[in-house]
């Protein structure tokens, strides 16, 4: 009882904010409401049993993710009011290709029957004396280790192609240059000058 | 009042809908965009482990941490794309993108 409270509650959550995500005229709120998204979502996961995966959503997506796009989205100096502009004329169609697909998936999902025509239900939780983590470790770990490793490769990747494509090499900008600060000679920077009573530098 | 696993289907389409819904009607606006391709990830995740959750096999929460890696994987790249471009042009407006044919 309880928890199809929650699940409601959450679903209802998670559905709400995700439409503010992409309704919402300040893309700052839009990142928020990103935010609020996910972490209902990591709800929904603890629902189903899967703290590990729940923890995780919370670090990488609303640690990581969520907080590199609320960089981008403040650093970029952009007049979001005129990127605004042709979201109502857009809408129809939107709105058509939207209702087709939410009635076709739901159609779909809601014939997810057991083999005896059964709603399949949450069985109770087995009492296990293995966490979720743990369990996910034992699979990962052993049947999973080279995808696990290629996801490994994959972040590697994705990491090497943000810096070189951010990293850029100004012209003129002034930086210490130890060895050339070390190199000088008291010839270059010093001059002597003599001069007599009277007359000052020409 | 039992929450099947219908339910949670259906949840996670709802989300897939509402980010190509966001990706339709947020066409100028490349960061919205962005956003919407993470919901409908997570909209995978949330089919994902609900499948694991209800068929008691957890090689599908495996399989959601793949698709977590990817999502964390494409918004870098993207993000990193879209910095370049703002600095190269002063502006994000997705219509101009195609100037980037070489």
């Amino acid at each position: 009882m309880l928890a199809g409270i929650a699940f409601y509650v959450l679903a209802a959550t998670a559905i709400a904010s995700a439409f503010a995500v992409i309704a919402a005229r300040n893309p700052v709120h839009s990142v928020l409401f990103l935010i609020l998204t996910f972490f209902t979502a990591a709800g929904l996961f603890v629902l189903l049993g899967a703290e590990f995966l729940a923890m995780l959503l919370i670090v990488v997506y609303v640690g990581a993710v969520a907080v590199l796009f609320l960089f981008v989205v403040m650093m970029l100096d952009v007049d979001f009011v005129e990127l605004k502009q042709g979201f109502l004329a857009y809408m129809p169609v939107g709105a058509l290709v939207a209702l087709v697909l939410l009635s076709e998936i739901s159609l779909v999902a809601s014939a997810a029957m057991s083999a005896d025509g059964a709603p399949i239900a949450l069985a109770p939780a087995a009492p296990s004396e293995v966490t979720n983590a743990e369990a996910i470790g034992r699979v990962l770990y052993t049947d999973y280790v080279l995808v696990f490793q290629l996801a490994g490769v994959v972040l590697f990747v994705a990491m090497i192609g943000a810096i070189v494509l951010t990293l850029r090499h100004r012209p003129g900008v002034r930086k210490q240059n130890i060895a050339a600060q070390v190199g000088r000679k008291r010839s270059e920077g010093v001059e002597l000058k003599d001069i007599r009573p009277g007359q000052g530098l020409s | 009042m039992e929450i099947t696993l219908s339910h949670y289907l259906v949840v996670a389409g709802a989300l897939f809908t509402i980010g190509v819904f966001g990706i339709f009607v947020n066409r100028k606006n490349v960061i919205i965009i962005l956003m919407s391709i993470e919901l409908v990830l997570l909209s995978v995740n949330i089919n994902l482990v609900a499948f694991s959750a209800f068929l008691q096999n957890l090689e599908g929460q495996v399989f959601a941490m793949l698709v977590l890696t990817v999502a964390a994987a494409e918004a870098a790249v993207g993000l990193a794309i879209l910095v370049t471009y703002f600095r190269n042009r002063g502006g994000i407006a997705v219509e101009d993108i195609n100037q980037m044919r070489g």
